[in-house]
């Protein structure tokens, strides 16, 4: 890809860490409401990362009241992201975890990876 | 004053407007043009303005393109283009630059060569529905089907759409907002696709209609 095109995209997002499928993170995002911002949680775990660059983005899905299922999204170089912070990473053998939208409760859990 | 200018298709990105939004864009490296010739009313029978863009090495150009522009001392170019212009406001041999045309804000229509598809059949070049898959069908799944009708005209119309070559078209697209203009690096930032390949010739105009 060109320079000139290199050079007119946004800069990686300094406070996001490397991320993999099945971490559990916190995403911190800037919503305008009115005139005033400010910043709202999105908590669940990554089910689906794209690493392309500029146009890199990862979805995070949680469960909401009642079971219901939410997924979110993000473009990592969106300046509405402000940060993520990683709370625990799960060992997962595959790179998309869509199977987690057929299991609610206990079979929803992954294990956890300890030295990630 | 000309709203019209001569550019390079660089390529596609998306980039993040003040709000946050990503928007498609498409880069251009558009200038500078010169000024080869302004056509007018008693000479030509038209108005236009001839720019010119890209410098070559002069054994690139024909020897009667050399000299068309030695009139105005101006440098080999490898691309000549016209736009009809009722008020040119420029002088033959003038240098344009892409912020003294362009604003961001503006609505611009881009003009290009569209990709080369080759040889196509109907159901890619005019959306025609091919066959039924099922109820028996074999190898009738992309035909075109009738072209025409029965013993009366006895004949297919001429102009009816069928398989044939798609793509290497002049096509224009119109009211493409201009997102940002580099005059440094003489880069225009347009919000949407533009026809043709990368390192495909442009031609920017201001939008017809607003």
């Amino acid at each position: 890809m060109s320079d000139l095109i290199r050079s007119v995209e946004a800069p990686a997002n300094e406070a996001i860490p490397p991320l993999r499928p099945g971490d559990l993170v916190k995403v911190f995002i800037r919503i305008r409401e009115g005139a005033n911002e400010r910043t709202q949680e999105f908590r669940g775990t990554i089910i689906r990362l794209r690493n392309s660059g500029n146009n890199a983005n990862f979805t995070v899905r949680r469960v909401a009241s009642n079971g219901i299922g939410v997924e979110r999204t993000f473009l990592m170089r969106s300046p509405r992201l402000e940060k993520v912070v990683v709370e625990r990473h799960s060992h997962v053998r595959r790179a998309q975890l869509y199977f987690l939208r057929d299991r609610t409760g206990k079979r929803s859990r992954l294990k956890q990876k300890f030295n990630a | 004053m000309l709203k019209g200018l001569l550019g390079k298709k660089v390529g596609m990105t998306q980039i993040f407007d003040e709000s946050g939004a990503a928007i498609p864009v498409t880069l251009i490296e558009a200038g500078p043009c010169y000024v080869t010739q302004v056509r007018t009313q008693e000479t030509d029978g038209y108005l236009a303005v001839q720019l010119g863009f890209e410098e070559i090495k002069p054994k690139r150009v024909t020897g009667g393109e050399l000299g068309h522009l030695k009139r105005n001392s101006l440098p080999p170019l490898r691309f000549l283009r016209e736009f009809r212009e009722k008020d040119p406001g420029v002088q033959e041999g003038d240098k344009i630059t892409l912020e003294q045309v362009f604003a961001p804000g503006e609505m611009v229509d881009v003009t290009g060569v569209s990709k080369g598809k080759g040889f196509q059949g109907g159901v890619k070049r005019y959306h025609f529905r091919g066959g039924s898959k099922t109820h028996g069908q074999s190898d009738r799944q992309r035909a075109p089907g009738s072209r025409g009708s029965g013993t009366t005209p006895g004949r297919v119309y001429k102009g009816s759409r069928g398989p044939g070559h798609m793509g290497s078209d002049r096509v224009t697209v119109q009211n493409l907002k201009v997102v940002f203009v580099d005059a440094e690096r003489n880069l225009l930032g347009l919000r949407g696709a533009v026809p043709g390949a990368k390192g495909g010739l442009v031609m920017i105009k201001g939008a017809r209609k607003q």
